[in-house]
């Protein structure tokens, strides 16, 4: 038997659609640019970040003492400011990409799990995520912190800590519509278990919006971790941190403005990208808020 | 019985009720599949159709629950199986397709994993090993450039396609039952024509049985070797096909075949134009469950339930207290 030519239909894929081009175009080099600085931080800095130098302190951008170029000035020790940046670039990307994925995986598992499993799961779980929403996350993250001591580990853990609620949710919700699709009910009559149908039918195609969630969440992180720095909370001197830049860099902003401006404006930079790229992805992946913007 | 289930039965269901929050959506029905025969279980909506189905593959909504009977597949008795034995039975030696072709297969897997999913599920092989018995199987259904197709994803296909590759995916491990649930009630005139054509011609190669479920005489028509009617969760009328078709011997029977027009291709919902509403399954009537809608109904329908065989032989059985009077029933 052989299929009728009406059985062909031709489909357009989702994917396809080039959401990438134009109007983001800036904003993903901008985010590709910050991720190669980290990436190889110790080769594009043009010096040694903790290196003191106390004839070159509060040196201006394009000072040169002593045969060294401070490109975007010097810091109250003497040290490049250019160079301390790039290497606080590695810290804010590195504690925001390990504490999303962190919380991601943690909330994702634990919201299908109450998603799928229902029944005393998810009461527990869902309860849970409930009281962790309801208490500012910066309060939760600083006390943590202060109980925990600083450090770059123990402030990755912090914010997976208080981060993982929202992707649970998200991904609860995804799973209880999920598995009620024919095709997860279908992958039970075959006698798939649980941990398959979890794995291979329901998180694939949950993944989108948690990406979304994620992409919004990292701008966040960023953020975050800048804040705890900021506060002394985060990863400790002579450690190269945008946030702890800024702390410093307070107490010279009449003197010697360059030391706060120049990290604030990374961090301004890199999480306005990151979220515009995670706007862009809901559009793409929610043809429903899309429709509700342009309206 | 015919020829076929005079040995061992594949399936055989008996005494079979399920039970939602107290209501007996299923009442004692008993019935028998045989190898390589296609059985069918019609009736109204909420008759119950499904339920039987869910019992028999162990995967019943949480309300619902099996309160008495036995389901034979072979000689095990699977109402006594715990979770984990009818996992392995489930998608292996019976297996099951739905309605709605397109959102029954994952959006995000290629056509062939999907095919291959039960060797994977069952059998521990990868899907790359299971990938050259999936495309024969994409093959055997019908679908052209096997090769091609199985690396396609569900929204690449039509409907037609679609029930095609459910089919495929059932019946790859050789199950020896398989029920369809209305599989063709989505699909237009024609493509189903050709799905029940392709379900006919492909029992043969693993001598599966088929028990399908539908609300269509037509379908029943074109298909089955042999008919369960049921009304109001209990089997009214038993019988090979053609037996129904020239000799109905329940009164709701008649009245079932009465609707179906002499034009084919019109012959959807028809099974809603018999006069009067099911009831409630809450408060089905004493007696015989038909009486509120029966033109034969007396007190003797009243009092107490005909069960199968009332009357007839062993192979055309009829649950009606009133069978000498059928010819009053157009
Ligand atoms: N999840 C459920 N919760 C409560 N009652 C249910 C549920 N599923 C089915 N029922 C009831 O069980 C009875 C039998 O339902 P079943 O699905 O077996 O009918 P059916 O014959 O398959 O009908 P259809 O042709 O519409 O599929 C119906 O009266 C229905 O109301
Ligand atoms: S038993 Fe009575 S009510 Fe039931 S079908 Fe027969 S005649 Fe009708
Ligand atoms: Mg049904």
């Amino acid at each position: 038997m052989s299929a009728l030519p009406h059985e062909a239909v031709a489909v357009e894929r989702p994917f396809r659609r080039r959401w990438w081009a134009a109007p983001m175009l800036p904003f993903i080099l901008i985010f590709a640019a910050f991720v190669l600085l980290a990436i190889f931080a110790p080769l594009i800095a043009p010096y040694e970040p903790n290196v003191q130098n106390l004839l070159g302190r509060l040196k201006p951008p394009g000072a040169v003492v002593r045969g060294v170029t401070y490109v975007l000035g010097s810091d109250e020790l003497g040290r490049d400011l250019l160079s301390r940046l790039i290497h606080g670039a590695r810290m804010s990307l590195a504690a925001a990409v390990l504490s999303v994925m962190l919380s991601g995986a943690v909330g994702t598992m634990l919201g299908m799990a109450a998603g799928y499993a229902r029944g005393w799961v998810e009461a527990v779980v869902m309860r849970i995520v409930d009281v962790f929403l309801s208490v500012p996350a910066v309060l939760l993250a600083i006390i943590t912190v202060a109980v925990l001591g600083p450090g770059f580990t123990n402030v990755v853990l912090v914010l997976a800590l208080t981060r993982w609620p929202r992707y649970a949710r998200v991904a609860y919700g995804q799973t209880l519509s999920v598995a009620n699709m024919p095709y997860v009910r279908l992958a039970r009559f075959m006698g798939a278990g649980r941990l398959r149908i979890l794995f291979v039918h329901i998180l694939p195609n949950i993944i989108g919006p948690l990406t979304v969630v994620a992409t919004l969440e990292f701008g966040l992180m960023v953020l975050f971790e800048a804040s705890l720095s900021f506060l002394g909370l985060g990863v400790q001197p002579p450690t190269a941190s945008w946030g702890a830049m800024l702390s410093v860099g307070r107490n010279y902003v009449s003197s010697a403005w360059w030391i706060a401006t120049f990290p604030g404006a990374c961090l301004f930079l890199l999480v306005l990208s990151v979220n515009l790229i995670g706007d862009s992805l809901r559009d793409l992946l929610d043809p429903k808020s899309r429709t509700r913007r342009k309206e | 019985m015919t020829e076929r289930t005079r040995e061992a039965p594949v399936l055989a269901v008996r005494d079979l009720s399920v039970e939602i929050e107290g209501r007996r959506v299923v009442d004692g029905v008993s019935l028998d599949v045989g190898r390589a025969e296609v059985v069918a279980l019609v009736g109204e909506s909420g008759c119950g159709k499904s339920m039987i189905a869910f019992s028999i593959m162990g995967l019943l909504p949480a309300v619902a629950s099996v309160e008495t009977g036995r389901i034979l597949l072979g000689s095990e008795d699977l109402v006594a199986f715990d979770e984990e034995a009818m996992r392995a039975v489930r998608g292996d030696s019976m297996a099951m397709i739905f309605q709605e072709p397109v959102s029954s297969l994952n959006p995000l897997m290629k056509v062939g994993e999907q095919v291959a999913e039960s060797l994977v599920v069952h059998h521990g092989v990868s899907t790359a090993a299971a990938w050259g018995e999936a495309i024969d199987m994409l093959r055997q259904v019908g679908i052209p450039e096997p090769e091609r197709r199985a690396r396609q994803l569900p929204a690449e296909l039509s409907g037609g396609m679609c029930q095609r590759v459910m089919i495929a995916s059932a019946l790859i491990s050789q199950p020896r039952l398989l029920i369809a649930d209305e599989p063709t009630t989505a699909l237009d005139v024609t493509i189903q024509a050709q799905i029940l054509k392709l379900m006919k011609d492909l029992r043969g190669l693993g001598d599966t049985a088929i028990l399908i479920i539908t609300h269509d005489m037509g379908v029943v028509a074109d298909i089955a070797d042999r008919v369960c009617v049921m009304y109001g969760g209990r089997i009214v009328e038993t019988a090979e096909v053609h037996e129904i078709f020239a000799r109905p011997s329940h009164p709701y029977t008649r009245l079932l075949l009465g609707t179906i027009p002499k034009l084919t291709g019109q012959r959807k919902h028809l099974l809603r134009s018999i006069e009067g509403t099911v009831p409630d399954v809450s408060e089905w009537p004493s007696g015989c469950r038909f009486r509120t809608r029966c033109p034969l109904a007396d007190d003797a329908c009243a009092n107490v339930p005909p069960s199968l065989p009332v009357a007839g032989d062993e192979a055309h059985q009829s649950a009606c207290w009133h069978l000498d009077r059928l010819a009053e029933v157009a």
